[in-house]
């Protein structure tokens, strides 16, 4: 299970937090204040497990971390979970975001940090890894996002209104209108 | 009531903050401008972006629990746009210990049934997420209708919510079984690693359901085979390995299901070699596959040509460029030692080779060479080891032949790597040499000669000076079997711990050391005490404060109360605290002759055994001292503490609970005052856009 999942950049800021086990709010910072302490300690070529911080709790924890930048993402795992594959998952979300943010960087996250909160919960849910395919993640991802923007107050009341019109199922119109003798003809009109 | 500016400008102003100060000061106006909001009725499509911004401020550590009951109000909301702010909302304020949590179960019902797919996996997914034993008991069997009866979109999560369901209410495990042994037949990969990681979590629960579950083994065998022999799928490839994801959840499966089961372990076996050898290694995802491979042939009860196959693909491990991979192969290594201890001895010279490595988690082969250690082959062993010191300690300690041989090896590898040390060796080497009495003659002389040698050191010296303070006299008879006899005079002993006094390699804890042992010296020799008197008052005026004190204290211990002196003799306690002790208790035994005298005194000496009753060689004498001497108001230290000094007090404070204990309370607090310092540095302001990179060159495309 992952116990928490952390981003935060060079100096310690957090970018993003989700803790999958409940911490009180000054806990959750102190573990974000000891894991940047522990990470940031770390020479570029060393392996990326470390054994987990005395706060998390106790020596089942690991945590695993990638440093992409100016980025950490460190996820804080117990020993049902496989290190290697945590690392590969790290790389499937940041892959993600890549796609989602196209060309993500710090700023993005800074920015739009409920919308990475929402591509992360496509990825791991409760605390478990629910979907590794990056495509299917990001299609998800889209779906909620444009149902989310069709709601969107009144200013999609215009687009609301041409968008049902378009799928409005007019009957076709005849171009012959045969009476009889008389005949006709229906001006061709442009398609509504 | 000012309009609130969406999620962005907030985030802007705050980061334009220049100081700490400033920043408090713009989340404190939005946190009011918010709270205000709130108790609104209604704002339009304002309402996301006031919980969104309140998420944000919560990130930064900011109170934020004013918005619970708006999560609430947000869930119940028709608006999926609300309804999703107000569910992550509620992931991260609120937990089953809030009483507002109570209060979404119903609203969590109600979409769980949702016509939206949408809405449906907001719900799951709060519920996975901090749902409560009671409501996971109330809507366990909604999810275990959506387990069944659903797209393969909702049925993944639904697995990973009863997963959680589990985990809170075990009885409930009885009720997913069924669904969880159907979902096996599942084609969506997504679906099938959520049935896979419920299944694994039945089976840890309860043994019943792990016997009932032992059945779907054949059927496990089947899907791993179609992913390791199936043709190219490019949606799950990774690599060219077939959703490598699900194959390691598989084979963790698989592993919990062979343990301790003949029957189950031989129809994997087959499977295994096959996933063993066709996976290809060169990517790492196919490690993490072989890895987990590797754990399940190992665990299981599998023929031993399958077990030497996995051990050799761990050495394999060793010689792999990726630290990752070769941390975790040592890791293994370690768990089966025990059990396939001739297995791993083939690779020990691989394993050996690795501790020239840099890093310190690969540098666990340092433990692992060391439980590779036996009595045959310890010589040789040792000698190849002879860099790593500290652990040799604990496996000369283990299996040392002589106690001869014991004190030998540490000795010459305080000499060659006396450095690398850490700082517990000293007391636990002092404490070994006390317990070997027979050898005392013997360490003393060599300590002596290695000290002739070289005081470079410092762990050798320091150790080489509380011998010669301690058995001076039997230094100085001269006479010993273990050795040649040398002639050493008590000018020769002085000159030595002078040498170390006044050389400046010598670290300021080295010369307390030194400085002690000459003025035990003064009890045990005979001619030179007043040479010892005139170095110890040489030292009354030095630089450094801490000898400085004690050279004081000691010269007092001359002039005043001679009788006292006998006292330093008396204290050889042993650990870390020795150096703290001594001086404690020769500033203590001061003040208490001072009072004696006050009191009009006593005429004949006072015992040492009663004046402070230490026992010996326990490493709480410190804490029994210093609780016999609770009433006595302690000197406060120096305020110039040496490094060594603050180290012994540290180590002190953890036997006692005396008001010392404030000494280490500020040691610490300036320590995190720092740290939260360097947060607010001026780059933060400059964050250009800076590309994150992907590095594509790693897992995927390898």
């Amino acid at each position: 299970m992952i116990k928490a999942i952390l981003i935060f950049n060079n100096h310690g800021k957090p970018r993003l937090i989700r803790f999958y086990q409940y911490f009180a709010e000054d806990m959750q910072q102190q573990i974000i204040r000891e894991t940047f302490h522990l990470v940031s300690k770390r020479d570029d070529n060393v392996c990326n497990f470390l054994e987990g911080g005395s706060l998390i709790g106790g020596s089942d924890y690991k945590l695993i971390y990638r440093h992409y930048a100016t980025l950490y993402f460190v996820f804080c795992v117990d020993s049902s979970e496989s290190e290697l594959g945590i690392l590969d998952l790290i790389q499937v979300f940041v892959e993600t975001l890549d796609k989602c943010f196209e060309n993500v960087c710090e700023l993005d996250l800074i920015f739009h940090m409920d919308k990475v909160h929402y591509i992360l919960q496509e990825v791991v849910m409760g605390g478990m890894v629910l979907e590794t395919n990056m495509n299917e993640i990001v299609a998800q991802v889209e779906v909620q996002n444009r149902m989310e923007k069709s709601e969107g107050g009144l200013s999609a009341a215009p687009a609301r209104a041409v968008s049902a019109v378009k799928n409005m199922n007019l009957p076709d119109m005849p171009r012959n209108i045969n009476i009889g003798d008389i005949n006709i003809k229906v001006p061709s009109l442009s398609p509504f | 009531m000012s309009p609130s500016i969406p999620l962005q400008e907030m985030i802007r102003a705050i980061r334009s903050a220049r100081t700490q100060c400033e920043e408090r000061g713009v989340i404190q106006r939005e946190c009011a401008a918010i709270r205000a909001q709130f108790r609104q009725v209604d704002n339009g499509g304002a309402r996301s972006h006031n919980l969104a911004k309140l998420l944000y401020v919560h990130m930064l550590g900011y109170p934020a629990h004013f918005g619970q009951m708006e999560c609430v109000r947000m869930i119940a909301s028709p608006r999926y746009s609300e309804k999703r702010v107000g569910y992550l909302g509620a992931m991260m304020l609120l937990d089953e210990k809030q009483d507002a949590s109570l209060l979404i179960t119903n609203s969590i019902k109600n979409d769980l049934a949702h016509s939206n797919q949408y809405v449906q996996s907001l719900a799951l997914c709060t519920l996975a997420c901090m749902g409560s034993a009671e409501m996971c008991r109330d809507l366990a069997p909604e999810i275990d209708r959506l387990l069944r009866a659903s797209n393969s979109y909702i049925k993944k999560k639904a697995a990973l919510c009863a997963v959680h369901i589990v985990r809170k209410v075990h009885d409930l495990g009885e009720l997913f079984a069924p669904a969880a042994r159907s979902l096996l037949a599942e084609k969506n990969h997504g679906v099938l690693h959520g049935a896979v990681v419920l299944i694994t979590q039945l089976c840890e629960r309860n043994p019943e359901a792990l016997e009932r579950f032992r059945k779907t083994v054949p059927d496990l065998v089947q899907i791993m085979k179609g992913l390791v022999i199936s043709g190219y799928s490019p949606e799950h490839d990774v690599a060219g390995i077939s959703d490598p994801f699900l194959q390691v959840r598989i084979l963790r499966l698989l592993r919990i299901l062979g343990r301790h089961n003949e029957t189950a372990s031989d129809a994997m076996n087959d499977l295994l070699a096959q996933v063993a050898t066709n996976t290809d290694s060169t990517k790492t995802v196919g490690n993490a596959v072989l890895y987990e491979t590797v754990l399940t042939v190992l665990d299981i009860k599998s023929e031993s040509g399958l077990r030497v196959l996995a051990v050799n693909i761990l050495g394999r491990f060793l010689l792999n460029n990726d630290r990752n991979i070769r941390y975790i192969a040592m890791t293994s290594l370690q768990r089966i030692v025990g059990t396939d201890h001739n297995a791993v001895q083939r690779h020990r010279g691989t394993i050996v080779d690795c501790l020239k490595d840099q890093d310190a988690s690969v540098n666990r082969a340092l433990e692992l060479s060391l439980a590779l250690v036996s009595a045959s082959n310890i010589r040789t062993m040792m000698k190849e080891l002879a860099q790593a010191a500290s652990g040799i300690f604990h496996a000369a300690e283990r299996y040392a032949p002589s106690q001869r041989w014991h004190i030998d090896t540490i000795l010459h590898v305080l000499t060659t790597a006396g450095g690398d040390v850490r700082d517990e060796t000293v007391p636990n080497l002092i404490q070994l040499i006390t317990n070997t009495s027979e050898l005392h003659c013997y360490t003393v002389h060599k300590l002596y000669r290695a000290l002739l040698t070289d005081i470079s050191q410092p762990s050798l010296v320091q150790v080489a000076c509380w011998c010669i303070g301690e058995y001076g006299d039997l230094l100085l008879k001269g006479e010993c079997q273990e050795t040649e006899p040398s002639q050493v005079t008590e000018d020769d002993a002085l000159d030595a711990l002078e040498t170390v006094l006044q050389s400046h390699m010598s670290s300021p804890a080295t010369r307390g050391f030194a400085l002690t042992a000459t003025m035990k010296l003064s009890t045990r020799i005979t001619e030179n005490v007043d040479r010892i008197r005139s170095i110890v008052s040489i030292y009354g005026s030095c630089m450094d404060v801490e000898l400085q004190q004690r050279a004081v204290e000691y010269n007092a211990l001359f002039r005043k109360y001679d009788h006292m002196r006998y006292l330093t003799s008396v204290l050889y306690v042993i650990g870390s605290n020795e150096e703290a002790v001594v001086s404690i208790s020769v500033r203590c035994s001061l003040q208490v002759c001072d009072l004696l005298d006050l009191l009009g005194g006593s005429e004949e000496p006072l015992q040492p055994s009663t004046a402070l009753g230490l026992p010996n060689s326990t490493s709480t004498a410190g804490g029994d001292l210093l609780d016999l001497l609770g009433g006595l108001e302690l000197t406060p230290l120096a305020p110039g503490l040496t490094h060594a000094h603050t180290h012994t007090h540290t180590h002190t404070h953890t036997h006692t609970h005396t008001h010392t204990h404030t000494h280490t309370h500020t040691h610490t607090h300036t320590h995190t005052h720092t740290l939260v310092e360097t947060e607010r540095e001026p780059e933060v302001k400059n964050l250009t856009k800076t590309k994150l990179q992907t590095e594509t060159s790693s897992l995927r495309i390898k």
